[in-house]
Parts: C-alpha cells; structure tokens; sequence
C-alpha cells in the first residue's frame, strides 16, 4: 500500500506532531520504505487465525472496589507547565 | 407530506462505585480540583490501569435488569484523540465487545400503554476530566476530578417515534440504575447525560432518514424540547426543499434550540484498538447467576406486587413504586405494621403530605419507616385511635420522642377501652351536665342521635382524647336512654 | 572489586571483606573518572547511593541483611524513581522528576540493592543501538567506535565497564538481549507478565518486560528472584509464585534437548558469530546435551507484524506526553493544537516520531483490518511456531544478533536498522523468555548466544546458562577499557 504525502501529513495532524513540509517529504520515504518491509505480511493466507492481543491467556482481575490514593495535587502539580488554583492551564479552549 | 420522527438515544450513567474505573482514587463529587486525581487518572508515564469489580458488577446487574445478553467475554478498547481533558490521550472503553449485549426496555406511554425499546448494547468506559473556561488570563483550567469515573453507556435503537417517548426511555432507564442502586441518577451533577440522534422520514418510508447528534441534553425536560425544535427544524429544511447534514448539535436551554457545534472537526478518526494494558474480562456464568440472584426488584415487578399480591389499586401501586425509595420506604412500613392499605394510606397520606409542605424527599423524611410502620401498628391494634396517631406522627416529626410507643407514653395518648374507666367518665359528665341531659330527654327519640355528640365530646375531652370513640358511643347512648 | 560478579561482591560485604559505602564511593569514583567516554548514565545518585549504601551497612551490622543487601546496581532511565528525574531518554521527559517508584524500583529498594543512578537508553526504548537518546549515544566499552546496542545500551555498557555489576534493562523486541550480546554480559528478558510493568515507562504494553543484564546467570537469577512477582498496579503481571532462581543452577544438564532454530542460521547471519555459536553447542553436547535441528516457519514475519503492532501501542502510549500535566512545552503556543503540534515536535526525536507515524497510519480507518488485525493474527502464528518447537526441545539456541556490534553511525537507513533485531523481536511477540549469553569474540567485539524457553521457564533458562558459564570463561572477559583506565 503506497504512502502519500497526505497520509502522513494526516497520521502527523491525528498524532498532534507539528512536521514542516521538508520533515514530512522526509517520512513520507522512511515510512514508505517500512510499510513496504510490512507488506509482505499480505503474502501470509491468516484465514481464520484469531488475532492475538496478548501473550498469554489470561484473563483480567479485578481489583476491589476501594479508595486507596489520597490527595497528592501539590506533588503531582510540582511537574506541570502550568497550573493555577490546582488547575492545568491550557491555551483557551473554544467550544 | 406526514413526518415521522425517529430517535436513538446513547444515554451515560456515571456508576456509584466508591474508586474509579481503573484506578483507587475516590468519584466524591465536587472536591477541590484535581484532588481526586491520582497517578493513574492523570497519566503520568508508567501508570497502568486495573479494573474495577464493582464497575463490572453493576454494568451486568444493569444488562440482567433489561434482560440482555451477557456476553463471556469483554474487551476495553483504546479511543484515541487529543483533548486537554483526557489525559492520555485516549479514553478507555468497549467498542468491539462490550460487557452487555441487546436487551430490552419497556417504556409507560402517559395513557398508560408501554412499548418496548431495543437496547442495542451497554459498555464500560471511563469518564474525562472538565475544561474550565472562566477566565485564567485567557487560558482554559483543567480538572481531571472527574477522569476515570466510570460510565455505563447504553446505546438503543433508533425505535422512539416521538419526544415523549425519548422522555419516558430516560425516565425508564433512569428508574432502572436508580433501583439497581448503580447510580444516583443525578441529573443536574451530571450523574447521567445522554446524546440524541434525530431524523425524520415520510410516513411510511422504510430507510432512516439523516440524523443529526445532540449533544450532553441532561434532563428529561431538555430531552423533549430539544428533540421538539430539532424535528421541526429538520421537516421545515426538508419541506423548503433542504437536506439534512449528518452533524453534532447543541442544544441551548435558554434558547430553546439546537445549533451546529460547526467545529472544524475534521472527520474524527479514533483508531480504536484493544488496550494492551487490560486483560479480556471473563466473566463465568456462577458470577453472572449470583448477581442475577441478588437483583432487586425492579420497578415493573414491585408495581406488579403491590397491585396483585397487595391489593393495592392500580393508582396507589404506580405511585408508590415510583422510585425505589418511596417504595423501599412503602414496604418497610407495611412489614412493621402488617397492612399494605393502612401502609399505603399513611405513606400517601400523612407522610407525603408533611414532605410536600417541607419539601423534603423521603430520603430525607424526619419520620423513618419503621418509625411510621410502629405507629400504624398501633392503630391497628387498638392500643390509639385514628386522632391521637395524627398526634403522634406530628411528635415524631418534630424529634419529640424516637418511637411511637414512647410518644403514647409520654403523652397518655393510649386509647382507653377499659368499661368501668369510660364508664366512670360518663356518669361524670352525665353529672356535670343537668341542662343537656334534659334537652335530650326532653328531645325526639331520633332527634337525640345528633345531641349525642356533645356527651361524646365531653367524654373524649375528659379522656384527652384517648377514650375509644365506638365505646364511649355505644355506653352514652345505653345510659342517656336509660334516663329517658 | 569493579569486577566482581553480584554473588561474589555479597560473598565479600558478608565477609567484611569491605563495607557497601566503600564499594559504591569506589564505583561512583570509577563513573566519574570513566563514563565521560562512554555516555552510560543519564544520571548519577550520588547522595541517594550513599545514603542506601549506608542503611544497608547498618542493616548488615543489625544482622539484618539479605542476599543482596548492599549491593549496587543502575537502572535503565525508563524506570520511574521517586524525586529522581527519569526521561526514559528524551527532551521531552528532561525535566520530569518523577513522584513515584516503579514496582521493581520498590523491590529493589526493598531488597537492599543500592542504585547508583540512571542509565542511557533509545528514546522511549526504540532503537538497537542507543544512538536515539536525546542525551547522545552511548559507546561500546569494548571498542569505543562500535554501539553498545540497545535500547539498554547504558545498562550495558555501564555494566560490561566496570562501573556498576548489574542493571536492570526492558526488552520489547530485543532490547535486553542484544546490548548484552554486543557488551559481552549476561541479559535475560523474562516472560511476558513475570514482572511488572509498573513504573516502567512504556513503550509498546503487550510486548515490554523488565529484567537483569549482569557479569553472570547466578547473577540474573539472583535479581530476578528480587524483581519479579505479582503486582497489583499491573493486570498484565501473572499472579503466579517467584521460584528461588538459583536453586536449580547446579542441575546437570545430561539429558537436555536442544533445539537450532534453521530460521536462525540462514542469509545474513555474520561467519564468525555463526562460528562461535555452533562452538558454544559443542560445550552443551559436551555436558551431555542432545541438538537438533527445529523449525520456527513464520520467524521472518516476527519484524513485519512486530513494526505494526510496537508502533501502532506506541503511537497510542506517547498521546499522554501533550504538554499539559507533565513534561516538556513548547514556549508562548498560540493555540491548543500549536501547544500540542510544537511541544510534540520539540520533545521527540527522529526515531520515535517515525514510529508514531507509523502506529498512527496504520491504526486509522481503512488500514486497520490489513495491518494491526493481520499483525495480531501472524503473532499468534509465530506463537504457535514456539509452542509447538517446545512440545519436540527443552531450549532452543542460536545467535543474538546477526552480527556483532556495528560502528556508530554504521546504520543510517531505519529498515536496516530493524533487520538487526531478527533473532530477537519474534521471542517478545510469543511472550516467552530469552537469555544471550557471552560465547565468544569477533575480534574485540563480542557474540551472545541466545537462550530461549518455553513460558515461564526462566529457571530451566538460567541453569542452562549457568552451565554453560560453569564450563567456559567467556563471561570472564572484561575489555581493556575497564582495566587500563582503572
């Protein structure tokens, strides 16, 4: 499956991954390169193969329904950009 | 032309468990921001996800109440997008398997008549955070609070024909978690929320129409208005020779319309993908029969009992099944005292009366049920009369004394059936009333049943209310005939 | 005492022979005078090294130490450590002082292990060669011209240097594995699930696990023991009991079945590491161990379904790092999707943002169904390959790598670069474990013989292994670097 100069350029905008135009020719023949490695999984008959999500079957356990963290905002906020009144701030969202 | 409305509504209920979907931060709400944000709510590298069981508990008790298919097997996936109030990057929910499969809800028109809405699937997801928008010097505030708490969301089909019917589906469902207890139900905290498709088609066309989404409509009200402009709105593009644009609206209450969000949302592309950082969720058939077991009865039932089992008319049987309060509170009274139409009249009566002056919900009642259910027992025992329970109930209600037989006490309210005690009482007020006991010597034998009623006053006077109205009657009227 | 193995440094602290705080001053002595030249830290402890060093003396004089009480090791920057700054190797975490421990940071720290600080790795652990860290690539101790592999290149070559005895590596396609081969130690990457992944930052969820790179098996056997074990912050950690590793060591191996992959001796596969690993079978059938040859028929699709699967939980698992609550931001962003799209952009390297592109195409609509559903249903082929070569052998054997380390700079084009890691990537789409094994040298460089085992069978995995360094001194070996500079 060939790889457009628009595909990437929409897989960069879906990912938020801000690309000038010469970054994007440049992915556009690397990924290009690599889709074209992967494309020979087309050449495997998989007809009736389940997909495996995990290595093993397992199935998932459940936790108790119970608080167990306390307030940490001043230590988790001690990382954050931007933050004021314990909020993170953001550029203005318009909705 | 004749229009059809058709409806599909995707109706999000928060569930009442303690600690989040995936995490053991607390869902209390209204904390101070981001507070209930732990490490795993907010993403921060290496965190990992461990679900919560009585998520999963209370998602099945919801697809056993509307009779739906449980499925084995469930599978959370990844829904990716960018938004400042997911912190990952993606929300964790179900889109290829989903904890509960098609089932069924049955829905009370206003004339009484119920129609069933096919539920398309219900799936566990986890809840974002909220964006801020007062003014931080032009900024947006977020506060993840609110990320990871679950959500139950309940997609049906598009089989609701009218606004009324979207409403009573809500109402229904509403009825439902709030019976099953998986969630508060409130709609004003956001506790439930739901998205409206709306088309219309020509009377009698087969294929749907193009539907519009409206958005986050949080109350019943809202639902029908909203649906009423949005269905008008369409008819009048379509009749002026419009079309439809497949689109998310927004309802405004103030307005009382819908409009486009017009984003520039570029056509939305999720990449769905199972999380590899959950397990499939099996759930084997002992689990699901336990929890079947231990379902309470939900509104259709308990309607069905009081009308056939207690002999309750149907009237009496709607209203007090109405919510699972009134009629949790209903069924305690009438265990305590032993008599559904006295438990009924008291509920109805007294009860709602007092909580409609104060405005209070019953939940909220001074009076408990056993509280209530006590006194209505002693009416039925005889132990007070009808006049003196009003009496009691009324000390009750203001905190004057915890138990009925207390209040009786304290008061002298017990009802006197001992004959030589109304007796004596009798000839007493017999004594001290020469005037009256000859006027009605003097009277009309059937002229004298209605003079009566001032011996029997005075007796009751004298007896602070306590005598036993019949006896005093009946002994009144052996001894004024007797004088005649 | 730089070079010393785990088992003989805890033999010595027992001893008295020198305190934990004399051994850990003398390693931080030896980072500062060397890792200048090899890049292997991200970041040193010094206080926090001492100050462990120190309870763990106290502990030893109370009575109270265990079997690695005192004994220092480094952690792969992948690993979150409390008030200590992990960037997993990128701009975009160089300013996050992490406010937790990963699991095995805890069990470590409750094991008594003293962590001298934080190892260079591929940014985000995408890379074989530990040239994609945003804090520059590590050298390879053994030819300062050659890379150490990755992406726990600075776990490996701090270790191969003599700067610290062990380190704790992930591995998501190779990552422990191959960086042990090309430094001449001893990695295992465990079962999918026998560790957990709490903490560790992640790269791609259904395929990282954490384990030991050291100077020996007994060594591996004795972390492992530390770090491995259920978790209840991780749905994907196995609650299954932790064995002691080291019980089994000394089981003779008469009787062993070993199985030779074909798939792993074909075209590409350096003469010399050949050479040197068909010489390392010649031991095992010396030790009474019988060879066969198996088949494992879809090995060549492990690095197709594996460059859709890792990018497609990549591409997903690195959406968190957006500027908002944690990590690097762009200045003054104009917008919402500037913020997003600039502090991006800025904080991730080349390599990561090939991948996120990659996980990000194929996972979008119209592609799914050819690429991620097709990788899962090949994953579950290769498994089968596994499971079935394990129903015929105990292990199977084979190179690590197709060549020994490469220059620095040697491998510019990605597809060449992702061909390296062709005996490696298909052990972590099956979830099984897999050790390499120091076997031998092209000329200062060395090979790694690779160990595999069916699941759960680390035990079998780290006697084998142990034996085998019983019989042969290859692990001995220490390069030039660490001894002249000493």
């Amino acid at each position: 499956m060939a790889l457009e100069h628009a595909d990437v350029q929409r897989a960069a905008h879906l990912a938020r991954l801000g690309l000038t135009d010469d970054e994007a020719a440049r992915y556009v023949d690397d990924l290009g390169r690599i889709l074209e490695m992967v494309d020979m999984l087309q050449g495997l008959d998989t007809e009736g193969v389940a997909p495996l999500a995990h290595p093993l079957d397992v199935t998932q356990r459940l936790r108790a329904d119970e608080v167990t963290e306390s307030d940490q905002r001043s230590c988790f906020q001690r990382c954050a950009p931007a933050v004021e009144n314990g909020l993170y701030l953001v550029p203005r969202v318009v909705e | 032309m004749q229009w059809e409305t058709v409806i599909g509504l995707e109706v999000h209920v928060q569930l009442a468990t303690r600690s989040k979907i995936f995490s053991g931060a607390s869902t209390a709400f209204g904390a101070e921001p981001n507070t209930q944000a732990c490490a795993v709510d907010l993403g921060l590298p290496g965190v990992l996800p461990v679900l919560n069981e009585a998520a999963v508990a209370m998602a099945v008790e919801f697809g056993l109440a509307i009779h739906a298919e449980i499925p084995e097997v469930s599978v959370f996936d990844r829904k990716n997008y960018f938004y400042p109030d997911l912190p990952k990057g993606y929300q964790t929910s179900q889109m290829y398997q989903p904890i509960v499969g098609a089932g069924v809800v049955e829905i009370t028109l206003e004339d009484g008549t119920t129609k069933p809405i096919r539920v398309h699937h219900a799936h566990l997801e986890e809840d974002a955070g909220k964006s801020l928008h007062e003014d931080f010097h032009g900024m947006t505030g977020v506060d993840l609070n609110r990320a990871g708490t679950p959500l139950l969301e309940i997609v049906s089909e598009p089989d609701m024909r009218s606004a009324k019917e979207a409403a009573a589906y809500l109402k229904a469902i509403h009825s439902i978690v709030t019976y099953l207890g998986i969630s508060d139900g409130n709609m004003a905290e956001g506790s439930m929320r739901c998205d409206v498709n709306v088309s219309v088609r020509p009377k009698g066309q087969e294929t749907f129409g193009t539907r519009a989404e409206i958005k986050n409509v949080n109350s019943f009200r809202f639902v029908e208005r909203a649906i009423a402009f949005e269905v008008e709105r369409q008819i009048e593009l379509l009749e002026e020779g419009g079309k439809v644009v497949q689109e998310t609206r927004l309802f405004d209450p103030e307005r009382d319309e819908t409009r486009s969000m017009r984003t520039k949302e570029e056509a939305n592309d999720y990449r769905y993908f199972p999380c590899p950082d959950l397990l499939p969720v099996v759930l084997d058939k002992a689990y699901i029969d336990h929890l079947r077991d231990n379902l309470p009865e939900l509104p259709a039932e308990k309607r069905a009992r009081f009308e056939n089992e207690l002999g309750l008319s149907a009237y009496d049987a709607s209203v007090l099944s109405a919510t699972r309060e009134m009629a949790d509170y209903f069924d305690e009274v009438k265990d305590v005292c032993g008599d559904a139409k006295q438990a009924a009249n008291w509920v109805q009566g007294e009860l709602s009366g007092a909580l409609n002056r104060e405005g209070l919900a019953i939940k909220d009642s001074p009076v408990s049920a056993r509280q209530l259910g006590e006194l209505v027992a002693r009416i039925i025992d005889g132990t007070i009369n009808g006049k003196a329970a009003k009496q009691v109930f009324q000390a009750l209600w203001n905190g004057q004394g915890s138990r009925a037989d207390d209040v009786i006490e304290a008061q002298g309210l017990k009802q006197v059936t001992d004959t030589g005690a109304i007796e004596t009482m009798i000839d007493q007020v017999i004594a001290d009333s020469p005037a009256q006991v000859a006027q009605y010597r003097d009277a009309e034998p059937d002229k004298r049943g209605k003079m009566i009623g001032y011996f029997v006053g005075q007796v009751m006077k004298a007896s602070r209310g306590t005598a036993n109205p019949q006896q005093v009657n009946q002994l009144l009227k052996q001894k004024l005939d007797a004088l005649c | 005492m730089h070079d010393k193995t785990l088992a003989e440094l805890a033999r010595s602290l027992e001893a008295g022979e020198f305190s934990s705080r004399e051994l850990t001053q003398h390693l931080l002595g030896r980072i500062d005078r060397l890792d200048g030249k090899l890049n292997s830290f991200i970041t040193v402890t010094y206080d926090q090294a001492l100050a462990a060093a120190d309870a763990a003396d106290k502990a030893r004089a109370a009575g109270e130490a265990d079997l690695l009480t005192g004994l220092p090791l480094a952690l792969k920057d992948i690993f979150c450590t409390q008030d200590i700054k992990t960037t997993a190797g990128s701009r975009m975490l160089d300013n996050f002082i992490s406010p937790y421990d990963a699991t095995v940071v805890e069990k470590l720290k409750a094991a008594g292990t003293v962590s001298l600080g934080k190892t260079n790795m591929d940014e985000f652990a995408m890379g074989s060669s530990n040239e994609n860290s945003h804090y520059g690539a590590v050298k390879n101790p053994w030819d300062l011209t050659a890379v150490p592999g990755g992406s726990s290149g600075g776990s490996a070559a701090a270790v191969a240097a003599g700067l610290v005895p062990a380190a704790i590596g992930t591995d998501t396609g190779g990552s422990i594995r191959q960086p042990a081969a090309f430094c001449g130690i001893t990695g295992l990457k465990p079962t999918y699930g026998r560790v957990s992944r709490y903490g560790m930052i992640a790269y791609a969820s259904s395929l990282d696990q954490a384990g030991p790179m050291a100077r020996s098996a007994e060594d591996c056997a004795l972390l492992l023991g530390a770090m491995a074990g259920h978790d209840l912050r991780d749905s994907t950690c196995v609650a299954r009991g932790v064995p002691d590793y080291t019980e089994e060591l000394d089981t003779p191996l008469a009787g062993l079945k070993i199985g030779l992959p074909r798939e792993y001796f074909g075209d590409g596969l350096d003469p010399q590491v050949e050479a040197a690993v068909r010489d390392a079978i010649k031991v095992y059938e010396s030790l009474g161990a019988s060879v066969r040859e198996v088949s494992l028929p879809h090995t060549h699709y492990a690095i197709p379904a594996y460059y859709v699967i890792a990018p497609a939980e990549a591409s997903s698992n690195l959406s968190r790092y957006d500027g908002v609550r944690f990590g690097h931001r762009c200045a003054n962003p104009a917008d919402l999707i500037d913020l997003y799209k600039r502090s991006r952009a800025e904080g991730f390297g080349d390599e990561v943002k090939r991948r996120i592109l990659i996980g990000t195409h194929t996972l979008s609509e119209g592609f799914f169904d050819a690429y991620y559903k097709k990788a899962q249903q090949v994953r579950r082929l290769i498994r089968q390959d596994f499971l079935d070569a394990f129903e015929e052998v105990d292990v199977l054997m084979g190179p690590a790598s197709p060549t020994p380390a490469f220059d620095l700079g040697a491998k510019k084009d990605p597809v060449s670069m992702y061909l390296q890691d062709i005996y490696t990537i298909a052990i972590n789409l099956a979830g099984i474990p897999g050790m390499s094994v120091p076997a031998g040298f092209a000329g200062s460089r060395p090979i790694g013989l690779q160990i595999l085992g069916s699941h759960f069978t680390e035990a079998r995995l780290l006697n084998v292994a142990h034996q085998f360094q019983q019989a042969t001194d290859w692990h001995r070996q220490r390069p030039a670097f660490a001894e002249e500079n000493a």
